[in-house]
């Protein structure tokens, strides 16, 4: 590499920085005063792109058309931020931390399909910024000036929004709500409005990294997850809450991927290295090391305690009748259903067990996973690949695939358990996103984009009856087996290394090493769930892999309820069910999905299963 | 007088050039009840957590029973024997009492790797044993989670007891008690102690429990330990009075 | 004819969590008094403060400040109606600087209280103003005491709730403490502490209640108290 091509890719680099410092200086700020990871701010960036689309051809192609867009596409997406604080968010700050984390994916549903109905489902492309189309010329090179000028807006905004937090008493209240905000109550000072605030003012920078991107960017309805998966790579290795941090982490990111780009393909030693295949994985390769490292990432500070946490609940043993007698009815179904309802029956059921196991790793074990879809992704495409790709026979496969599941969580929880809350969580994401990457570009073996077909079980088991049956005794069993565990003296231990990580250790518990072990076992079964729905589908997509796939598993164990054992499964069977219903019957699916979401966290904050033995219980109560 | 159990020699520790601890030795025997006592700030956290494993001294050796455990993890520490009761008490909310006390002795005996056994069955006795010693054997089905806060003082005294420790380390053992509890507390502990040939080190706020219940004390003030000594020796000092007790006492 | 109390509790209940903390408590505090409320560890003071300020939500019973009931608002509104709470654990934010912290207590000037400044509180807490700029995890135990009721008085309040001033502070601390609590009154102040050292309250307070097990056991002078051996040994045990 030239010295004017370094510079150039650093100039690249830093360009691209600038949003993903704006987006996720906005969620730092949010979640340091708040406490709300919030997955929708994706949302709004996305919204940010959109807005701008419009408000540009609404405006006019001029240069005070162009950046009055920007400004105002920026401050609209703000107020949606305070539409959400407002409406939802505010209603359930004192619901459990997933509760909130549930809400904010129904608003990411909701905000997808607005922006679906609103925009539709082609990509937009923007107008280049008018009096900044031009390249400038730097050392031979050719560099677009709109370039320039986002290099110079990154620092700007991180001067502005400096002054705004040491320099203002708003910035004060913040910084000391960031820490207690309880006691920030007690001296004087209106929660609600500095939230309201607080979320104005994180969504404007949002709208703002993603107005900003209309003439580098189309618009486009995958934006959302996307963007939040770089924002929280960003504020991970910054440190959650540092500004500053946002600001160098995004820089180093952001040069890391041009560099990438811009090297290409290498050969070294014989080996061809494609370094631009590496730009998807490698800002996860520098978060996962940065908290090996690092844990509170580059300028992060410990997370002060949250007071008064709700201790968990004991965990009560499952009637195992219980469970037989729900066994017996889930065999007799086919009797009496159609085929149609016997294969979403056969999805209800691996999606039962992938919820049962995150439920695991994140009820009680401690450890909440945003991106358990690796574990069923790795064993569905495990699955696939030993089938058609080293020709074993489809049993062998199915039974291989929980290994190979197994094998990679080792490698991910080895990193993982070294970390807790949500960075842990976030972790988590990073690594279900580089196995994406991996399966997603590795086009000759795992087919990229197209994902594998002609995935079928063998014929003894090709009836759809029959691979039902399969399913709910592999899945049943994968079940009973975690339940099993959970109250086996290594089932306990984790439960204790949950409560009191401090006690656990004083009292000589490899803490862990407990936690590794589990990541592993949730990972075979999660594997296993992943592995059976993919011979139930004939084919595996990339999609099983994605955020979207981790996502719906949270909202799978948080709708039926983390608290109780048999919530998640309650939560899996609705979901699915529900999930089926609706897109049978509208395109906008997700809305409605959403919507039912909202209204479960609003009216029950502690999910399905909880609320409803809640009700039975006040029931009892007046009757007694 | 006794062997003694934990022997600490020269301890050093600073924390970004701010010396914490400075030069601090001292030892204690077996069935011996020493306290630690200082103004806040004075280094006995630190020190504490240099005895525990939570801290790595700078410099000093810290041997119990004559081995030295600098440098060993926390649960490395409590598999040579070494009982502890926090500050903020630290027990495992979601499960009951004889859970908590049941957990310890899993994991003293190493039977916490079963996976299919149902945990709970072993251990009862002894667990049941260990709580009517301190008093809660008629609170054992109780949640953690719900307990009075001297209660749960209880239950790590129990805990800590799990593993037959030749050493007791309780920070602020009585912090949040009510006065009455606090002498009954360190009384029950000093009985545990001398019957099972414990040596006992403790860190306390509370004078009373001090004065009455200690065998020795040792006081730090700025890192350095500045007298030591029986509870009459110490209340005569008058390097004590002027740091410490102050006209008050 | 005595004006009405500057803050009038009557029969409050509280919960912690499932546990019923408080069985109906009963106090009052007129303008320029300072009240203390003693009792053992564990027998419901911190609880009270934290009811009638309302951060744990009272489940029956009356508060009154200045001629209003405030028993269903939320803290800031209480707050903002002049009544102060410092808490025991001091809650300093320990990020902000000196100056910082006393800006997040700021609220506008109130008729009939005096107005605190900055310059103000740093003559009451000499220590504070030293140490404008350092961040408040950078401070003594003592010198956040000083800085949580200083943080507290920028509200200007007309009636401040004192948690435990006195604990884990120094016997030097304590008298400086007990000097700053005269100087308040001195200002007309209506002052409410929390107490377990009976000594620090004799040389403080008017008058004083003794809580046990979430109810009033004694309500009376200072001089009564200190009469009273028996009492003290009851319900204080020292």
């Amino acid at each position: 590499m030239t010295l004017a091509s370094i510079l150039i890719q650093l100039l690249n680099g830093l360009a691209a920085a600038a949003s993903l410092f704006l987006v996720s200086a906005g969620l730092s700020l949010i979640f340091g005063v708040t406490r709300i990871v919030n997955f929708a701010h994706g949302s709004l960036y996305m919204l940010g792109l959109y807005g701008a689309y419009s408000l540009i051809e609404f405006f006019g192609r001029t240069p005070l058309g162009f950046w009055g867009a920007v400004v105002l596409a920026a401050l609209a997406v703000g107020l949606v931020g305070v539409l959400i604080e407002v409406l939802v968010l505010r209603r359930i700050y004192r619901a459990p931390e997933l509760f909130q984390l549930l809400a904010t994916f129904a608003v990411v549903l909701v905000i997808k399909d607005i922006a679906l109905f609103t925009w539709g489902a082609e990509d937009l492309v923007g107008p280049r910024a008018p009096g900044l189309s031009m390249a400038v010329e730097i050392m031979g090179r050719r560099i677009p000036a709109y370039d320039l000028v986002l290099i110079a807006i990154g620092p700007v905004v991180l001067g502005l929004v400096w002054l705004l937090l040491t320099r203002t008493r708003w910035g004060a209240l913040v910084r000391a709500a960031t820490q207690d905000r309880e006691m920030v109550g007690a001296l004087g000072v209106d929660q609600a409005k500095l939230f309201t605030s607080v979320f104005f003012v994180g969504s404007v920078l949002a709208g703002l990294g993603g107005a900003l991107q209309i003439p580098r960017e189309p618009a486009n309805l995958e934006l959302d997850l996307a963007i939040i998966a770089d924002a929280f790579v960003v504020t991970v290795v910054g440190g959650l809450g540092s500004i500053g941090g946002a600001f160098l982490a995004a820089i180093i990111i952001g040069v890391a991927k041009a560099f990438c780009i811009g090297i290409g393909t290498v050969t070294w030693f014989g080996f061809e290295v494609s370094f631009s295949k590496l730009t998807l994985v490698v800002e996860f390769l520098i978060m996962a090391l940065v908290l090996v490292v690092r844990p509170y990432g580059l300028l992060g500070k410990p997370q002060a305690a949250q007071r008064a946490a709700e201790p968990a609940p004991r965990l009560q043993v499952p009637s195992w009748t219980f469970a037989l007698v729900w066994l017996a009815l889930l065999a007799l179904v086919p009797l009496f259903a159609d085929r149609y309802t016997t294969i979403l029956l056969t999805d209800i059921v691996c999606f039962a067990l992938f919820s049962v196991s995150l439920h695991f790793i994140m009820g009680p074990a401690g450890m909440v996973s945003f991106g358990h879809a690796a574990y069923f992704g790795i064993g569905a495409y495990a699955a696939g690949l030993l089938m058609k790709r080293f020709g074993l026979p489809m049993e062998a496969a199915l039974l291989l695939a929980p290994l190979v599941a197994g094998l990679f969580a080792i490698v991910y929880g080895w990193f993982c358990v070294r970390l807790s809350g949500v960075y842990l969580a976030m972790l988590t994401l990073a690594f279900a996103q580089i196995s994406w990457s991996i399966v997603f570009q590795w086009d000759s073996v795992t087919g990229g984009s197209n994902g594998v077909f002609g995935v079928w079980p063998s014929p003894w088991l090709a009836d759809k009856t029959t691979y039902y049956y399969l399913a709910l005794v592999l899945c049943g069993a994968g079940i009973v087996f975690l339940w099993r565990v959970l109250f086996s003296p290594f089932g306990y231990a984790l439960r204790a290394g949950r409560d009191s990580p401090l006690r656990a250790e004083a009292i000589g518990i490899d803490l862990r090493g407990f936690q590794w072990a589990a990541f592993v076992l949730v990972g075979a079964l999660a594997g296993l769930a992943g592995a059976v729905y993919a011979f139930s589908k004939g084919s595996i997509s990339p999609s099983s892999i994605s955020i979207a796939q981790s996502t719906d598993g949270l909202i799978m164990v948080l709708l039926g309820g983390v608290e109780t054992l048999t919530g998640p499964v309650v939560g899996a069977a609705i979901f699915t069910w529900l999930r089926d219903v609706v897109a049978r019957n509208t395109e906008f699916w997700r809305a409605v999905m959403g919507g039912v979401i909202l209204l479960i966290v609003l009216l029950f904050p502690q999910g399905l299963v909880g609320g409803l033995k809640a009700l039975v219980a006040r029931w009892r109560e007046q009757r007694a | 007088m006794s062997h003694a159990i934990l022997q600490v020699e020269g301890l050093h520790k600073a924390f970004g050039g701010v010396q914490a601890v400075a030069d601090v030795s001292f030892a204690v025997s077996a069935g011996e009840m020493l306290a630690l006592i200082g103004p806040n700030g004075a280094g006995k956290s630190t020190c504490f957590n240099m005895l525990n494993g939570q801290l790595t001294p700078d410099s000093g050796i810290v041997r119990l029973e004559g081995r030295d455990i600098v440098g060993l993890r926390p649960r490395a520490i409590w598999r040579l024997g070494v009982g502890r009761t926090f500050q903020i008490t630290a027990t495992f909310a979601s499960l009951s009492v004889r859970e908590n006390v049941q957990m310890a002795l899993y994991s003293h005996a190493g039977r916490l790797r079963s996976l299919l056994s149902r945990f709970g069955a072993a251990f009862a006795r002894e667990a049941d044993a260990l709580l009517d010693q301190v008093g809660m054997l008629d609170q054992a089905e109780r949640t953690c989670g719900v307990l009075a806060y001297g209660d749960l003082k209880r239950v790590e005294l129990a805990i800590a007891l799990a593993n037959e420790p030749r050493l007791l380390l309780m920070d602020e053992p009585t912090a949040g008690m009510a006065p009455k509890e606090r002498v009954a507390l360190m009384e029950l502990t000093a009985r545990l102690a001398r019957a099972r040939n414990i040596a006992v080190l403790f860190t306390e706020h509370d004078m009373d429990v001090v004065f009455t219940q200690a065998d020795r004390i040792i006081v730090l003030d700025r890192g350095v330990l500045i007298a030591g000594g029986t509870p009459p020796e110490v209340r005569a000092n008058p390097n004590v009075r002027a740091v410490y007790l102050g006209s008050a006492h | 004819m005595t004006a009405p109390p500057m803050l009038e509790v009557k029969d409050l209940h509280a919960f912690y969590g499932r546990a019923h903390i408080l069985h109906g408590i009963s106090l009052e505090a007129r303008a320029g008094e300072v009240v203390a409320l003693l009792g053992r560890n564990g027998a419901g003071k911190s609880t009270a403060m934290k009811a009638i300020m309302g951060l744990v939500p009272p489940a029956r019973g009356e508060v009154s400040f200045a001629g209003q009931r405030i028993e269903r608002l939320p803290p800031y509104r209480i707050a903002r109606l002049g009544l102060g709470y410092v808490p025991e654990e001091r809650r300093i934010f320990t990020e902000l600087s000196v100056m910082e912290n006393l800006e997040v207590g700021r609220q506008a000037a109130r008729a009939g209280v005096p107005l605190w400044t900055e310059d103000k509180l740093f003559a009451l807490f000499p220590n504070l103003a030293r140490m404008r700029e350092r961040p408040g995890g950078r401070m003594s135990g003592g010198e956040q005491q000083m800085l949580t009721i200083a943080r507290t008085l920028m509200g200007n309040p007309s009636c401040v709730l004192l948690d435990e001033p006195s604990e884990g502070l120094a016997p030097i601390i304590v008298e400086e403490m007990a000097h700053s609590i005269r100087a308040l009154k001195g200002e007309g102040m209506s002052v409410i502490l929390c107490e377990q050292n009976l000594h620090f309250a004799l040389g403080v307070a008017d008058r004083a209640y003794i809580i046990e097990k979430g109810q009033i056991r004694f309500g009376g002078s200072m001089a009564e108290l200190a009469a009273n051996d028996s009492l003290r040994e009851q319900y204080l045990s020292v």
